[in-house]
């Protein structure tokens, strides 16, 4: 296979600087929000003491987990050695940098008190699955950061399908650990599964793929480069098998809580009578984030045309969205059962469906983190040699 | 001495630094003789006793239907001012009426903070700021806590509050603020005075007596006999937390 030369994202100044800014404003946006919101508390927000975790944990956790998947084209380059994705590794790695770096900000700047990051980063309680995902967070930084240092560096590249190793399975405990932070959570009728670890990282396969798609194609009509069409198709089918994964691991979650008795009336909530929750779990997760971008990218010619891939790619990012919207708000809006069986009412809303509405500044601080994962990517690609120059011949050759 | 001249202080230097140093000894040891004299149960300076298993037993068939009168105390003891606005404001203590769909039976039942032998809080909290003092009472370090609110998320309870806004008024044993989670201390800043947690005060001061108060370790105690004598439940037993907060009636 043929060298394939890197080059930095091109374009006019004007025209880059432009976008950098509008980029910029949304990431200004988001820190005024959390700003807002850290001096007023969180009482400005649309959260309180039943649903503790709103909006910005929606885009946080979504971010993370499509951060891990962002690393599957490199993965699949490095560790399954599909050459035909070699050019596209580094573009990958800085992606799952960028995507856990917004995701992050989101989750520190909604804490109660953000400014002490540095206690979290200082005291450690190991039987807690956060503290393992400090270290398993900060790791991945450093990991992926070698792995893109290792196939930069023509000195060092004999050594990058080690370090794509060692990344590959770093991502997957790290999407165990976010999976874990719900399945292990055993008051919560919604969660108490072990098997939202995995279906997590199904989920990371997915949502990361996608939003890599849609920057590929994006750069690569920046700056009008060649994108071979079967490299397209290739992705095209990677994506599908990924959106087809998550929805056999949807229908086998959802199957294993419905033999389970005790479970039956959040299933019947999330699935038959949960408003909002239900018409987002089956309009949303499974119909636009899983049927229509499946019957896109399996039909003959849609496939074939960039811009319907695009749509595809991002449908499965909103539904995507959706399916974190479900899990995390809607498993808070069902009660915690104190006494099972028996009718409930408090001061507390023990007993009763609670609502949300998300408040502009959470959506703002959301928005903010995918401007700031936007940025990086951005700004690494001005200053980086990250994409291939064209991308025809190399594939045709390999092909 | 010679006779006091004009112009001479009325006491001489090395009298005044004498006086002066045995009334800041006294201002420096007065306070504390007070506290020792109060803290009959334990010394500040001596850690909780791990012999020791603080807890609760609450007959909810003498827990009076309307009355708030354990609630009113929690909040006045610990400085918990309610707002208009309920589904923020701060419940370490809340009344649950339950109802047996089947049979149609009522139950008001007081609900806090468990104090779990094994909490899900503390498991999950990420600097170890939710943890169980060596007596059995699960607290909030209020230095080291971040605002994740992963606790709440974990307590199968919802015995935990977030504060959502500034705070005025707080009782000075009882530090608090925005931007940390909380829960019932179990009146910790009295226990450790050898005062009973407000709530068992304040049922017992209305009459009902629905709530008793002591250690579950000691054979003695009066909890410890009830429990050995009569049928006590734990709420959510399934979950195996082994709550020291038992209930009667259930």
């Amino acid at each position: 296979m043929p060298a394939i030369a890197m080059r930095e994202l091109g374009g006019t100044s004007g025209r880059y600087y432009a976008l950098l800014a509008a980029i910029g404003v949304f990431v200004a946006l988001g820190l005024i929000a959390c700003v807002y919101m850290e001096t007023h508390g969180h009482i400005v927000t649309g959260m309180d003491n039943q649903i503790v975790w709103g909006m910005p944990h929606v885009f946080a956790v979504f971010l993370i987990v499509a951060a891990s998947g962002a690393l599957n084209v490199a993965s699949t380059a490095s560790v399954f050695g599909r050459a035909v994705y070699k050019p596209l590794a580094p573009l990958s790695a800085l992606l799952a940098i960028a995507l856990l770096a917004g995701g992050l900000s989101v989750l520190v700047l909604d804490l109660g008190r953000p400014e002490r990051i540095t206690v979290a980063m200082t005291h450690f309680n190991f039987s807690s699955i956060f503290a393992w995902n400090i270290f398993l967070y900060t790791g991945f930084f450093a990991i992926v950061g070698i792995y893109l240092w290792f196939m930069l560096d023509r000195t060092m590249n004999r050594h990058a399908t080690r370090a794509g190793l060692v990344a590959f399975v770093w991502r997957l405990v790290l999407t165990t650990g976010t999976g874990s932070i719900f399945g292990f959570l055993v008051a919560r009728e919604a969660y108490d599964s072990a098997l939202l670890a995995p279906m997590f990282i199904v989920f990371s396969f997915a949502y990361g793929t996608a939003i890599f798609m849609l920057t590929l194609l994006a750069a690569h009509r920046w700056d009008e480069r060649p994108l071979a069409e079967d490299l397209l198709q290739r992705l095209n089918r990677l994506l599908a098998l990924f959106v087809a994964a998550v929805l056999y691991f949807v229908t086998v979650f959802h199957l294993t809580k419905l033999y389970v008795a005790r479970f039956h009336d959040i299933e019947r909530f999330v699935l038959l009578d949960g408003g909002v929750f239900t018409a987002l779990f089956w309009l949303g997760q499974v119909l636009l984030g899983g049927i229509v971008p499946l019957l896109i990218l399996y039909h003959p010619r849609l496939s074939r045309s960039r811009g319907w891939t695009a749509f595809a790619a991002a449908f499965v990012v909103l539904g995507g969205m959706a399916q974190m919207y479900v899990t995390i708000i809607g498993a808070q809006v069902y009660p915690i059962a104190l006494f099972p069986g028996m009718q409930e009412a408090s001061s507390f809303f023990d007993g009763e469906i609670h609502t949300y509405a998300p408040s502009f500044p959470e959506v703002l601080l959301g928005f903010g983190g995918f401007a700031i994962a936007a940025a990086i990517v951005l700004i690494a690609l001005r200053v980086l040699r990250l994409l291939p120059e064209r991308l025809d011949t190399a594939v045709r050759s390999e092909a | 001495m010679s006779a006091q001249r004009p112009g001479d202080p009325l006491i001489s230097r090395r009298a005044f630094v004498t006086a002066s140093a045995a009334a800041l000894v006294t201002a420096a040891l007065a306070p504390g003789v007070q506290l020792i004299t109060l803290a009959t149960a334990r010394p500040s300076n001596e850690p909780a006793s791990k012999t020791a298993r603080w807890g609760l037993l609450i007959d909810t068939t003498r827990c009076q239907k309307g009355c708030r009168d354990c609630v009113t105390a929690c909040g006045t003891e610990n400085g918990l001012q309610h707002s208009s606005r309920p589904s923020t404001d701060p419940q370490w203590l809340r009344i649950v009426e339950m109802k047996d769909p089947k049979s149609g039976r009522t139950q008001s039942v007081p609900m806090m903070c468990q104090h779990c032998a094994h909490p899900p809080c503390v498991d999950v909290c990420p600097t170890g700021a939710s943890f169980k003092r060596a007596d059995g009472i699960v607290l909030v370090d209020r230095h080291i806590c971040i605002g994740c609110r992963y606790c709440m998320m974990a307590c199968p309870y919802k015995a935990r509050s977030f504060v959502h806004e500034e705070l005025t008024d707080q009782r000075p044993l009882v530090p608090r603020g925005k931007g940390c989670v909380e829960g019932c201390t179990l009146c910790v800043q009295r226990i450790d005075r050898d005062r009973e947690p407000a709530c068992v005060e304040a049922c017992r001061a209305a009459g009902h007596d629905a709530m008793l108060f002591g250690d579950l370790n000691d054979p003695k105690s009066a909890i410890a006999q009830r429990v050995a004598q009569f049928a006590t439940s734990q709420v959510r037993a399934d979950l195996k937390l082994d709550p020291g907060v038992r209930y009667m009636g259930l």
